[in-house]
């Protein structure tokens, strides 16, 4: 137990004493949320850009910080022998593992805490929300990610691997129904979009969180799929060397 | 039983051989220096016997584990220094010392352990902010941490200045002294020839020599001398009866012992030869490497 807990102390210490990595976890989900409730230019459909918006940022919350944080991280850990340092230690992969998941999971709570009273004091107003469903979304959405993120560090050299999931984030981010409606994509795109998991996450958390959401069953699906297989693949890509 | 056994071991890469049937002991209380150019396999023997790497085949033997199968268990024991790296660039060098005291739970003080290895200024700095000597330092410190009974380090001291190279060989000493069977790779005789009470050379993936310094130079003595380089080296033999070998520059060899040098004096001022540099006695070990790989490191 101790051990776990030194290195998740380790894990924390390095993302707090990142700057980049607060910016993408942190920074940039309060500034989307601030700048397009303030500024109403998004076609977002809904009265209030908030509504639209609070469900979307949080599922980019998820994103940035179980694929970019943790996939950046790892990446350069391995790129710096750190992982094969740690593994002459009696720490073991397991350790490391559930160390970098509770790490995870700490700076989504972090994240919430920060981002769900700015969404309500910018007029969010959700209608019956149901937390518990939205939480089951990103539990799934957190092992997604996770295993996509993992698959390019376990794989990339440290800085192709940091272009490669910041390049990804962005896709993700425009595709992914977090701020730009699917209804305003191509029909093509949008079906791909709905496919990716930024898109699946953002429909689950949207639909969970607000009234006129509907029901969301394919966007479960789809979500759990890439919950299943991306850490699975990550497991089999996964070099620690 | 020594503490380190490693006996026919075979680590291939693809259809690279790296290290090719090597066999060789590292006892408890000495530093077993394994020596040898870039590439010779020092580093890919070194991880089998930490357990990062598989044998392709062959066996190790570590403290009386197998380090495959048993490697958490021996991971406790076993204080490893990489050749390079290790430790994230932002990471600060007081943190990582405690996550490493922690994670071998033997009661080491992070603070203590920084302070022994002139590291005690830097705890608030971060890793990147370290010079070469001092990453070495820290990572030397790391290994301690582990308060190890077997110490696997790869070039401890490369890229360290004169002072941290004191500093490090002092504790690398100390940890012997205490019972530690220390294993150190290097491609620096030098290194080797200051530190070692054993050394396995490796060449091309195999040992080509084993044994305390003074066997490995043993019946080796030689006279090493510089005059003009004009020297007529076939006289000065038959004079002598004993080979002389000409290095360039002016340098000059002769296999034998120091018994000889009266006579090499006596024909040099006899021919109005300068004399300089007259060195006479056992090879130094660079000279054994070069009699038995035939090149330079």
């Amino acid at each position: 137990m101790s051990m776990l807990r030194a290195q998740l102390r380790s894990e924390l210490q390095a993302t707090m004493r990142n700057s980049e990595q607060l910016l993408l976890t942190l920074g940039i989900p309060v500034m989307l949320l601030v700048f397009f409730s303030l500024v109403d230019i998004l076609p977002t459909g809904t009265k209030d850009p908030i509504d639209f918006l609070a469900p979307g940022v949080l599922a980019l919350a998820v994103m940035s910080a179980a694929m970019v944080s943790l996939g950046i991280g790892t990446g350069f850990e391995r790129s710096y022998k750190v992982l094969k340092r740690l593994g002459t230690t009696p720490l073991g992969r397991g350790r490391l593992i559930v160390a970098k998941i509770l790490s995870v999971v700490m700076v989504e709570l972090v994240q919430f805490a920060v981002l769900i009273p700015i969404a309500y004091a910018l007029g969010w107003q959700p209608a019956s929300p149901q937390w518990l469903g939205a939480l089951a979304g990103v539990v799934v959405g957190t092992m997604a990610f996770a295993g996509i993120g993992l698959c390019l560090a376990g794989r990339l050299r440290g800085e192709i691997n940091l272009a490669a999931q910041n390049g990804l984030y962005l896709v993700l981010l425009l595709l992914g129904g977090m701020v730009i409606p699917f209804s305003k994509l191509p029909d093509g795109l949008s079906s791909v979009a709905k496919a990716l998991p930024s898109g699946a996450l953002s429909e689950v958390l949207r639909t969970s969180l607000t009234q006129s959401g509907g029901s969301s069953t394919t966007a479960w699906l789809i979500l759990a799929g890439w919950a299943v297989l991306a850490p699975a693949a990550a497991t089999r890509l996964f070099r620690w060397e | 039983m020594p503490a380190v056994e490693v006996d026919d071991l075979v680590v291939r890469y693809g259809d690279l051989v790296a290290v090719d049937h090597v066999s060789f002991c590292a006892e408890a209380g000495a530093i077993t220096a394994v020596l040898g150019p870039n590439g010779a396999g020092k580093t890919s023997t070194i991880e089998v016997c930490e357990g990062y790497r598989s044998p392709t085949s062959g066996s190790t033997t570590v403290l009386g584990m197998n380090p495959q199968t048993e490697q958490t268990k021996l991971s406790k024991r076993m204080g490893v220094m990489l050749q390079e790296g290790g430790v994230s660039l932002g990471a600060r060098v007081g943190d990582i010392a405690r996550l490493y005291c922690d994670l071998y739970g033997k009661g080491v003080n992070p603070s203590a352990l920084l302070e022994s290895v002139g590291l005690g200024e830097r705890i608030r700095s971060s890793y990147r902010r370290l010079s070469g000597g001092e990453k070495q330092r820290l990572s030397l410190a790391l290994a301690l941490a582990a308060r190890p009974d077997v110490a696997f380090l790869d070039e401890p001291t490369s890229g360290v200045d004169i002072t941290g190279r004191q500093l490090i060989r002092g504790i690398v000493r100390e940890l012997a002294d205490q019972g530690c069977a220390v294993v150190l790779a290097t491609h620096e005789l030098d290194e080797a020839e200051r530190l070692a009470d054993h050394v396995v050379i490796f060449d091309r993936g195999r040992i080509i020599a084993d044994g305390t310094l003074d066997d490995l130079r043993r019946g080796h003595d030689e006279i090493r001398f510089r005059t003009s380089p004009t020297l007529a080296v076939s006289e000065l033999s038959t004079a002598l009866g004993l080979p002389v070998r000409a290095l360039g520059d002016g340098e000059f060899v002769i296999d034998g012992d120091a018994q000889h040098v009266g006579a090499l004096t006596t024909w040099l001022a006899q021919h109005n030869e300068p004399l300089a540099d007259l060195r006479a006695g056992r090879q130094r070990l660079e000279d054994v490497f070069l009699r038995l790989t035939g090149g330079a490191l």
